[in-house]
């Protein structure tokens, strides 16, 4: 059974619990998402699935693609995505996988991109305290000091910079599923999720715990 | 374009019908508060002093005076704890938010009683939940844009 798919990010709600308390939830569009191509270890070295997700107008589908598409006889996709599975016995070209592969209880991570933010300052892109405003100060929302004295005489790799924030793959993990609205493709996960609404995610079984499932 | 089964899905959890009222107005809201395995109902009365969101998230805003102290309860309009809503006293009032009543004491915090009173205390109204699942209904608040009978 696959347990990962491509979806979109609709916006965020809220649910009730039976005693009244509130639930954040992100409302999370789940495919379908047809199986474009069959990797097999003898073909390709690995198992894998090719899942599409969102229709695309063919006009705007390149030749190369257009044979690829072809070949599975799949609508052209406008974002594919690979799965890695055990073995791809049962599964067909053109099958789709849909949102009822997952059930209320579940954990999932979901990647995405999240929003971007342009070229940022220490202060806001590193949490940097910053100096103060006032009092002649001088100093405020600039880079300090960045190095260590005479003893390094260099700038140590990876460090803080200000630099361009956001727009980068952000995976949130262990994410419950609350509600599954299976009919619709529509499932409802605990908390916010990476990048715009209307963005693409990618949901699939939490690699962080071990539940009752995911044996 | 919204996702149908997402707005049926918030419509599904808002409460059916409940009275309209607005700032300034007098309410009662009884809420349900579970000590150990009892329920019970408890009252809240005083005077709406704002409302704010909408659709599901809609909340609003009640302030009394507790043996002479200042308290305000925020209330989410669809929360299941609230059991009913009941207008005790339409008031005229000519902002949408008074928190300006905290900085008043006694007689300076009276709101006049709303003028021309054809306003029926129980007018109801309803969440658009009704129309569903067929029609998708309109986005509207509940609330903010209802009729409002013989406010001038």
């Amino acid at each position: 059974m696959v347990k990962a798919i491509l979806g979109r990010k609709l916006r965020m709600t809220q649910i009730y619990t039976k005693d009244g308390r509130l639930i954040p939830l992100t409302a999370v569009e789940v495919g379908p998402c047809p199986i474009v191509q069959i990797k097999t270890e003898k073909n390709d070295g690995y198992n894998a699935l090719q899942i599409g997700f969102l229709n695309k107008d063919t006009r705007l589908v390149n030749m190369p693609m257009t044979g690829h598409f072809g070949k599975s006889k799949v609508d052209p996709q406008r974002i594919l995505r690979e799965i890695r599975i055990d073995s791809v016995e049962g599964f067909e070209l053109g099958q789709e996988i849909k949102g009822n592969i997952f059930e209320s209880g579940d954990k999932v991570d979901v990647s995405g991109i999240s929003k971007g933010h342009g070229f940022q300052g220490g202060v806001k892109r590193h949490n940097w305290k910053g100096g103060r405003m006032t009092h002649g100060s001088m100093f405020h929302r600039r880079i300090g000091a960045i190095s260590p004295g005479t003893g390094q005489a260099r700038i140590f790799k990876g460090k803080n910079l200000p630099g361009h924030m956001g727009h980068e793959k952000v995976t949130i993990q262990n994410i419950e599923v609350v509600k599954v609205d299976a009919e619709n493709n529509l499932i409802y996960l605990r908390g916010g999720l990476p990048g715009p609404n209307g963005g693409i995610v990618f949901v699939k079984k939490t690699t962080k715990t071990k539940t009752k499932k995911s044996k | 374009m919204e996702h149908p089964a997402l707005q049926a899905f918030e419509q599904s959890q808002m409460r059916k019908e409940y009275p309209y009222f607005q700032a300034g107005d007098t309410i009662r809201v009884n809420t349900r508060v579970i000590e150990g395995e009892k329920e019970r109902l408890q009252a809240f009365e005083g005077v709406v002093i704002g409302k704010s969101g909408s659709g599901m998230g809609e909340t609003f805003k009640v302030r009394k005076l507790s043996y002479g102290v200042g308290v305000e309860r925020t209330f989410p309009l669809h929360s299941p704890r609230i059991e009913s809503i009941k207008v005790v006293r339409r008031g005229h009032v000519r902002r949408a938010k008074l928190y300006y009543l905290r900085e008043r004491q006694g007689k300076a915090t009276r709101i006049k009683a709303r003028q021309k009173q054809n306003i029926d205390l129980n007018h109801m109204i309803s969440s658009p939940q009704n129309a569903l699942p067929d029609t998708p209904a309109p986005v509207a608040a509940a609330g903010n844009e209802t009729v409002e009978q013989g406010n001038e």
